[in-house]
């Protein structure tokens, strides 16, 4: 083959390249783009200051305070029990385990492969531990599934924050007579940013979750005063409004997607900004 | 003993305890899955199961065969939109782009991955299934209502595109530049190399990264559930609707209680994509890991 004809296969190609470039990173703004154009006309501050009144799913007064606050709930209490089960985890792997012992290589494996299962198998799953301890579909359920589904995320991003964070400190400590857990302290304080990343991306993933808490959480037009009482998530909210026929029910399911996603921006903004100052956290 | 020695101890210990028990929570979903779906085996082979198209559960019938189609269509589907666009990606960003273009476009990919399943589902209802009703398939045939399996597919490649990019990008650049500057030195040219250098030798990576992203797609329940049309016949061409398992599962789980065996049925589709999803995560992480190993360490 001829350089000319060469040159110009390389040409095409990196033409393709760069066309497949520009419409993988448009499909992020062509979704936000959607969503804002649907949503925007149909947002109200009653959207966001207001549980559903009567008739609301006629398309009468209302809003869905109920969800959001219920989504709220849901991940931030999946988010607490992750941590207090993820933290641990993750540094008995990285800091009382020797590296590559047989522990840790499977367990990370575990992890690996946990972090694909899909929500829906979380779902099914907490519901049968749910009918076998005889919970009904609650907040508490909603969060027992939620959990199951963060604390693969959870251990896997504290694990590699926990490697960016240098041999040398934890020797140091142990060398000055520290016990391990001593040692685990002073690495937990050094990666205290990265700690905030990891539950801004699991609560990011708690509260844009349905198919876990389809069957755990239930669903309520009430904002849930206790851990047994069925509660509304944002997602399910959105679903269920845009299976409605009435034009203004469905409106504010395109709102209800339009609070989802500035929610989800600004926790995506926010562990952007912490990631930074890990960055510079490093010693 | 030291109160400072007895409480490293205990620590050590508890935190043992949930490690192994967290670990062994992977072979817990399995079995707990099967427990609640072990009442469909009596009187149903797996055979059966898989190959009858019937699904009538008020008569006992549960055949999945429509099912296991509609997910292997998207599925399908998904990867062969999302895998040359992003192999193409992945290539330009590690071995064209300048590390200033690298450190927008990967960051914004990576914002996709955060983007929950239901505002892919809004974005597919409003974006896609017009794009196919009013323009792709009136080209081939005469009416579709725009709920497809093709539409299922184009939103599950873009929800696949953050995890492909990123893993292929992480392989792409495990390879050792000497082996690329031996083939630049020989008269090959930049593409000439990477099509006979970079991904040959970056291969497996790549198809472990596919393998994952087809386990991803796999188990998407709620955004397929928007746009598939969940007709329960197996479909013959991308315009037709189809009924992935996830969605299955989704949509009879409030009404499955009342009829015997029906949440076994449903509790044995979850079963069956733990297993798939379970397989193909454990065999392209283990690939993956290893390439990590021999170049990283």
């Amino acid at each position: 083959m001829g350089i000319k004809k060469r040159k110009t296969e390389e040409a095409i190609f990196k033409t393709l390249m760069v066309l497949a470039c520009i419409l993988v990173s448009s499909s992020l703004f062509l979704i936000i783009g959607t969503i804002v154009a649907k949503g925007l006309p149909y947002l109200n501050w009653d959207m966001v200051s207001k549980v559903p009144q009567g008739g609301f799913y006629l398309g009468k007064e209302g809003g869905v305070l109920n969800a959001i606050i219920g989504s709220l709930y849901l991940a931030g209490g999946a988010t607490v029990l992750g941590l207090l089960i993820s933290i641990p985890i993750s540094v008995y792997l990285n800091i009382y385990l020797k590296k590559g012992s047989l522990l840790s290589k499977s367990a990370k494996l575990a992890y690996d492969v946990l972090f694909g299962i899909p929500s829906i198998v979380y779902g099914a799953f907490a519901f049968s531990i749910m009918v076998w301890l005889g919970v009904r579909a609650s907040l508490l359920g909603g969060i027992i599934a939620v959990t199951l589904l963060i604390i693969p995320i959870l251990v896997r991003t504290l694990d590699e924050v926990i490697a960016t964070v240098p041999k040398e400190l934890k020797h140091a400590a142990l060398s000055l007579g520290a016990t391990r857990w001593e040692a685990a302290k002073v690495v937990l304080k050094q990666i205290r940013p990265g700690i905030y990343t990891a539950i801004l991306l699991a609560f990011g993933r708690g509260i844009g979750d349905v198919a876990a808490v389809l069957f755990t959480a239930g669903f309520s037009d009430n904002i849930p005063k206790y851990i047994d009482e069925p509660a509304a998530t944002l997602p399910l909210a959105i679903f269920f409004q845009l299976g409605s026929p009435i034009p203004e029910v469905q409106g504010r399911a395109y709102a209800s997607a339009l609070i989802l996603t500035i929610i989800i921006l600004v926790i995506v903004f926010l562990s952007h900004v912490l990631a930074t100052k890990q960055n510079k956290h490093k010693i | 003993m030291n109160i400072r020695i007895i409480k490293d101890k205990i620590i050590a210990n508890a935190m043992l305890i949930l490690s192994v028990a967290s670990v062994s929570f992977v072979f817990l979903i399995g079995i707990g899955l099967y427990w609640r779906a072990a009442p469909l085996f009596e009187g149903h082979t797996l055979f059966s199961l898989f190959s009858t198209s019937e699904w009538a559960p008020s008569k006992g019938k549960f055949g999945f065969y429509p099912f296991i189609m509609g997910t292997l269509w998207v599925t399908l589907i998904a990867i062969a939109v999302a895998l040359p666009l992003c192999l193409l990606m992945a290539i330009y960003l590690t071995e064209y782009a300048k590390p200033g273009i690298r450190k927008v476009i990967l960051p914004l990919v990576n914002i996709l991955a955060g983007i929950p399943p239901v505002i892919y589902g809004v974005w597919g209802i409003f974006f896609v299934v017009p794009i196919v009703r009013e323009y792709l398939a009136p080209q081939f045939i005469e009416y579709s209502s725009g709920y497809t399996v093709l539409t299922g597919g184009v939103v599950l490649a873009v929800m696949t595109f953050p995890i492909l990019v990123s893993i292929v990008s992480e392989v792409l650049r495990t390879i050792p530049k000497e082996l690329k500057d031996a083939s630049l030195s020989l008269g090959a040219t930049k593409w000439e190399t990477i099509k006979k250098v970079v991904l040959k030798r970056a291969f497996p990576g790549i198809m472990a990264a596919a393998v994952l992203a087809v386990s991803r797609a796999f188990g998407e329940t709620i955004a397929v559930l928007m746009v598939c049309g969940n007709v329960p016949v197996a479909p013959t061409s991308v315009f037709d609707a189809g009924y992935p398992l996830p969605a299955l599962i989704a949509n009879n789980f409030g009404e499955m209680m009342s009829i015997p065996l029906y949440d076994s049925a449903l509790m044995f589709a979850a079963l069956l994509l733990f297993f798939i999803i379970f397989l193909f995560n454990l065999v392209s992480r283990i690939i993956l890991n290893r390439i990590e190993y021999k170049f990283i360490s």
